[in-house]
């Protein structure tokens, strides 16, 4: 899949990103179900806010994490999300 | 074991939390479906938890780390008080579903129930074919589940369709594709029928053949291929075509907290059933109380109660052996092994049922029970409430 960096991420409508306490974890909840997030695709999840775009998502991440180079990771994580319907991209 | 605090074979870790809570805020019912779950002795249960004592549950379910909340029946929305419940389940943090017939479920009420909050509606059809759906539910509901179908759309709430299938419209497996389709599901569930109280009761006339099934799944394969991209079909095979049983409810007192309307705590909706097991009321006891501490809900915890062949059986922790409501109503025994498993020694019980459903005029033979309250009461009579088991 090729997915444009200068595309919105959103997470899709309908599904909740939430910290749940009990779990000590992030969750992507959905209807009738739930799936636990580990700590970086959390990360990536909490900065796909609906309005930045891709890249800056990435520039995001390398930034608080101090890290570069991060977009082929971020890129890969992001084609998973879009295939389980989690995510949704769309052009400005 | 490096760690010394992880179980043994046969003692139990503490459980994680009730991360499901199924609420059934009534058994009141517009519809009569003959493959109902809900007890037959449902007519009996007539003191509903209040709002107050909903609010309460729900508050203290979160708090131990309850995350999806059903609300469910039994029909909810005969419940005045369901978009109170959504606001306050919705604020605490779960993600509220709604499980309904739509029977009630109008413009109005959707608006209100948004408003609440409100993140997702299951909406249930008896069938694809107007006939055959007033015929399963009893009921003239169909143009009305249109309705309220383009409501749910309309509110931009996921749409899950649910069906639940069996002998009499498996063979329309694919008109109710196309309605699910026109209706603009995201996800179609057909549920093949479980056989517990009703559907138990009705278990000849609605197991399907085998032949029935084999087509019905290569039909739904067909339509995943052509519009995977747009609704995600779920087809579950019936249990007695199988030869290893369910996970029930994922394990026992595992993730599931089902609480009945009249506050009754039960590990899966049918567990009452259960001969010699107390199950506690969410009036009385802590939802902490109900879900660790409860014999009701440790009975069946872990692998300790299980006795041959599951004690032995290398594939033990796959199922967990099965339903303990099923072995109990197929072998008279809650402890023995789900007889679905072709390692039970009462497996001929169910290969009997099947091999009835392969003959037409055996399988056609029964008129259909449907639930209804004059039925629950005759059913009922002289027996105790929703206790009644039936024979099997």
């Amino acid at each position: 899949m090729n997915i444009d960096t200068n595309t919105v991420v959103s997470i899709s409508p309908g599904l909740r990103l939430q910290f749940e306490k009990a779990q000590d974890t992030w969750v992507l909840l959905y209807p009738e179900g739930m799936v636990k997030l580990n700590q970086s695709a959390s990360e990536i999840m909490q900065r796909c806010d609906g309005e930045r775009k891709l890249s800056d998502v990435v520039k995001l991440l390398e930034k608080d994490f101090e890290q570069t180079g991060l977009e082929p990771d971020v890129l890969s994580f992001v084609e998973h999300a879009l295939e389980q319907k989690w995510v949704e991209l769309r052009n400005e | 074991m490096n760690n010394p605090a992880s179980s043994t074979n046969t003692a139990i870790s503490k459980p994680g939390p009730p991360l499901w809570l199924l609420a059934e805020l009534t058994y009141r019912c517009p519809l009569h479906c003959a493959f109902c779950y809900n007890p037959i002795g449902f007519d009996q249960v007539d003191q509903e938890l209040d709002t107050q004592g909903w609010i309460k549950t729900l508050r203290e379910a979160r708090e131990l780390g309850s995350v999806q909340v059903g609300f469910s029946g039994g029909e909810p929305m005969l419940r005045p008080d369901l978009e109170e419940l959504v606001a306050e389940a919705r604020s605490l943090g779960y993600y509220t579903n709604l499980l309904t017939s739509g029977v009630g479920l109008t413009a109005e009420r959707a608006k209100a129930l948004k408003e609440a909050g409100l993140d997702h509606v299951q909406l249930s059809f008896q069938d694809s074919t107007k006939e055959l759906n007033d015929f399963l539910s009893n009921t003239k509901t169909f143009d009305l589940k249109n309705k309220v179908a383009a409501i749910i759309k309309d509110n931009n709430w996921p749409m899950v369709l649910n069906c639940v299938i069996h002998r009499m419209n498996i063979d329309y497996v694919d008109k109710i594709i196309e309605l699910a389709l026109d209706l603009g599901a995201e996800t179609l569930e057909l549920a093949n029928t479980q056989f517990y109280s009703w559907a138990k009761l009705n278990r000849d006339s609605l197991l399907p053949s085998r032949e029935q099934i084999e087509k019905a799944e290569a039909v739904t394969g067909r339509y995943r291929e052509k519009y995977g991209d747009k609704i995600s079909i779920i087809f579950v095979v019936p249990d007695y075509y199988e030869h290893r049983p369910k996970k029930c409810m994922n394990g026992w007192g595992n993730v599931f907290l089902t609480i009945t309307p009249d506050g009754t705590a039960l590990p899966c909706h049918t567990a009452r059933m259960l001969p010699g097991l107390e199950f506690p009321n969410v009036k009385e006891h802590s939802v902490s109380d109900v879900w660790y501490e409860s014999e009701g809900f440790n009975r069946y915890r872990g692998k300790g109660w299980m006795k041959e062949p599951c004690r032995s059986c290398p594939e033990q922790d796959d199922d967990l052996g099965g339903c303990r409501c099923q072995a109990y109503m197929l072998t008279g025994d809650p402890n023995a092994a789900d007889p679905v498993c072709d390692k039970s020694e009462h497996r001929s019980v169910v290969d009997e049922a099947v091999a009835k459903a392969q003959d037409n005029i055996a399988a056609e033979a029964h008129p259909l029970v449907f639930r209804d309250p004059k039925e629950s009461k005759r059913l009922s009579a002289g027996k105790d409430g929703a206790n009644v088991l039936l024979p099997s």
